[in-house]
């Protein structure tokens, strides 16, 4: 197989998927072999479900052009609608179904979620989206603090007020409650699983952006008179771009919900979002890559930065600031084009001539 | 070039910063003294601490880190056994503490002393009993904190606040119609609700009002004070903290509202906080474990030690719990004859059964011990705010 012919947006992909199976392979290995710290370690699954979460909204913020400011609240919905299926069948069937069953039932429910909301907010124009999204982050977290859900012998009980108010029998167990959240999740995630997750994620978004209903949401971005002008219904394709996007984020909370014993509605309020947002913003808009790449750099630097004790978030802020000053800056960007360049020409070229020099050889 | 000389002072500031973050650590690692580093055949045993030091809970990060600090310079300073203590931030959150349990795993850590907050500890219990590292928590009251049998508690539970105080309430025959007003979003305050009512029921008293509010709404109480007074309760329960609690007692003077008021350990503080007539404060009753108004010797030279390292600040409750976790690890070594070679998983099987063997006269109750479950056994005290101070009930 010819590099050469193959085209170029083909080629950044698969450059895109040997990123990560790379890193995936020099993990496993460097565990195999003892040299990966228990710091890094523990972060593989957050690491993966922040690539996820980055990738999905990147779809919704970088491809569809609209802004969302509640992607948290989809992984919240995830999350616990997962964690509540896990930990109600408890052992009853094996650890690989349940956590298969879950990840599918945290990727629907988001999902039914990002359609409901669909279905009002994207036939508007302009910013409702992001007001919406926000406001949906804010209710969720709410909703979920103020819920208890018990199971027993005759089936859900559901309460508002508290834990007693469910009137459960001898055999009932609380599941939600309230502000608790979820305790004693079974962590089935593993590192294998969100590496099979993000190349699944990747598979998704980099197909569709490629695809003719990429294309189609692309120009919804780039011209939404002239992309209804040519006969492309708007509002599915954004409704297709969004559900997908909130489907993934809850595949992501589903994945990060059983890396931990416990879920709160806390965690994944309007700072997480924010947060997946930088991931999207440092990497670039519309650059899967370069969410992939962001989300696993911005995950691990605050612990690399442990050692800088109580001035730890404040240099945080600054390297952000650093790495946005970098990106835009023409003198760097320059110097940096000219340094690959060189690279390129210097070692992939001649490495290539050789190549091609021996190949002429064998056909001489 | 503007923006590149201002990404070079930028980057300078940052190096800066690192500098002083490097000094302060190698400061607070020097007092152990010429103890040899590494985590094996060292002289030290290596107790690491988590908890929240920045963000919203901050305050209950900062008092546990400076009481186990003051009880690792206490221990150390009388010789024999050399602790070296180390604490990381978690921000309150499950992640990021099992983030930081990893970091002190690295660090050498052999037992842990955390974490501060429930919903972190829960997640970081797991991880500890997957790996077989004793545990105690100041402060995780919630009550899967110690669900595993590697994990030990200082402080009550909430459940165990809730009955313990429906009991005093009963016992002392203070009220028979009682009011709730609670914070619903927050597992501490709904924990004693629930197990307060349910044990509420059970010796007859009557709850008339039972009002919530959530953290996003915790500055406007108009509503829940007037049902309370409504409702004819001659008794306000308010298991919340204490800053919430003086704007209820504030908008409770304001329409002439006088029940007899009980809370547990979160209004310890109601008498310090800012811009708060404490006047209002007179008559309060709160059941908690520790108070920095006690006159015993070890409340008062705890008190002055605390007051000296954080520059003038009272301790709470947490902060002695911190010291009571520390002073209950360092007897259980002493009693299992922990040395500073072994590995976290012989010491944590040492431990488990040691603790359940000593007695600890700490600040946070006499006598207190532990059974195999991971609670203690101690007597809660009840006080009544005269005169701005706390007098024993």
């Amino acid at each position: 197989m010819n590099l050469k012919n193959i085209s170029r947006t083909t080629r950044q992909n698969l450059v895109t998927y040997a990123i990560v199976i790379v890193a995936f392979a020099v993990i496993q290995v460097m565990s195999a072999a003892g040299m990966l710290s228990n710091s890094l370690t523990g972060q593989l699954i957050p690491i993966c479900s922040y690539i996820i979460m980055a990738v999905s909204l990147n779809l919704t913020v970088g491809v569809l052009g609209e802004l969302s400011l509640g992607h948290a609240g989809f992984m919240s919905v995830g999350a616990f609608s997962s964690a509540f299926f896990s930990v109600a069948v408890g052992d009853a069937l094996p650890t690989w179904l349940t956590m298969i069953l879950a990840l599918l039932i945290g990727t629907a429910v988001a999902g039914v979620f990002g359609i409901l909301i669909g279905i009002p907010v994207l036939r508007l124009q302009g910013d409702y989206l992001a007001i919406v999204t926000l406001a949906f982050g804010e209710i969720i977290k709410n909703l979920l603090n103020a819920f208890y859900i018990g199971i027993d012998g005759s089936g859900l009980h559901i309460s508002m007020k508290d834990a007693n108010a469910l009137n459960m029998d001898e055999s009932g167990r609380v599941i939600i409650k309230g502000a608790q959240g979820i305790t004693g999740v079974n962590r089935m995630s593993t590192f294998t699983i969100g590496f099979v997750l993000v190349l699944i994620t990747l598979v998704i978004v980099l197909n569709l952006i490629h695809s003719r209903t990429g294309r189609a949401i692309m120009s919804i971005r780039d011209n939404r008179i002239a992309a209804e002008s040519v006969g492309i219904n708007v509002t599915k394709y954004k409704m297709i771009a969004f559900t997908i996007s909130a489907a993934l984020a809850g595949m992501a909370g589903a994945l990060y919900a059983h890396s931990l014993a416990t879920v709160v509605a806390k965690k994944f309020d309007y700072n997480t979002s924010i947060l997946i947002l930088v991931f999207v913003v440092v990497g670039g808009m519309g650059n899967i890559r370069g969410s992939v790449i962001a989300a696993a750099i911005l995950t691990v630097l605050p612990e690399l930065l442990r050692s800088f004790s109580d001035y730890r978030m404040l240099v945080y802020a600054i390297v952000l600031i650093l790495m946005m000053l970098f990106k835009q800056s023409p003198q760097i960007r320059s110097f940096c084009a000219s340094v690959w360049e060189r690279l390129r020409f210097g070692r992939l070229q001649a490495f290539f001539d050789r190549k091609k020099a021996q190949n002429t050889k064998k056909g001489a | 070039m503007k923006k590149f000389v201002s990404a070079v002072l930028a980057g300078c500031m940052a190096l800066s910063l690192a500098a002083c973050g490097n000094s302060a650590s190698s400061a607070s690692t020097a007092s152990t003294g010429g103890a040899s580093e590494g985590s094996n055949g060292t002289t030290v045993i290596k107790i690491g601490g988590i908890g929240p030091v920045t963000g919203a809970a901050a305050v209950y990060g900062n008092a546990v880190k400076l009481g186990a600090e003051i009880a690792v310079e206490e221990i150390n300073a009388k010789g024999g056994i050399q602790y070296e203590f180390k604490f990381e931030d978690d921000e309150n959150d499950a992640e990021k503490s099992i983030n930081a349990y990893n970091n002190l795993k690295d660090w050498g850590m052999q037992i842990l002393m955390g974490t501060v907050t429930s919903t972190p500890c829960i997640a970081v219990a797991a991880e500890t009993s997957a790996d077989n590292m004793f545990q105690i928590t100041p402060s995780g009251s919630a009550e899967d904190c110690i669900a595993t049998d590697n994990a030990f508690r200082v402080c009550f539970s909430d459940p165990e606040q809730g009955t313990l105080s429906a009991e005093y309430i009963s016992e002392n025959n203070l009220a028979t119609k009682i009011a709730i007003i609670y914070d619903s979003s927050d597992v501490y305050s709904s924990g004693i609700h629930d197990a307060f009512v349910a044990k509420a029921e059970e010796l007859g008293l009557e709850i008339v009002c039972d009002e919530k509010f959530t953290s996003d709404s915790n500055k406007d109480f108009s509503a829940q004070v007037s049902k309370a007074q409504s409702s004819g309760a001659d008794l306000l329960f308010l298991p919340i903290y204490y800053n919430e609690a003086s704007l209820i007692l504030t908008r409770a003077d304001a329409v002439g509202y006088e029940p007899l008021v009980f809370g547990c350990d979160g209004l310890d503080g109601l008498v310090s906080v800012e811009n708060f007539d404490t006047a209002l404060a007179e008559g309060v009753m709160l059941m908690t474990p520790f108070t920095a108004a006690a006159t015993d010797e070890m409340t008062t030279s705890f008190v002055a030690a605390y007051e000296e390292k954080s520059g003038g600040e009272t301790p709470n409750q947490f902060a002695a719990d911190a010291y009571d976790a520390i002073y209950a690890i360092d007897a259980a070594i002493q009693k299992a004859g922990v040395t500073a070679d072994m590995s976290y998983s012989d010491i944590c099987d040492a431990l488990k059964t040691a603790i359940t063997e000593i007695e600890l006269d700490g600040l946070t109750g006499k006598g207190i011990t532990w059974d195999a479950s991971g609670a203690p056994t101690k007597t809660p005290a009840v006080y009544i705010i005269e005169n701005g101070v706390y007098v024993a009930a």
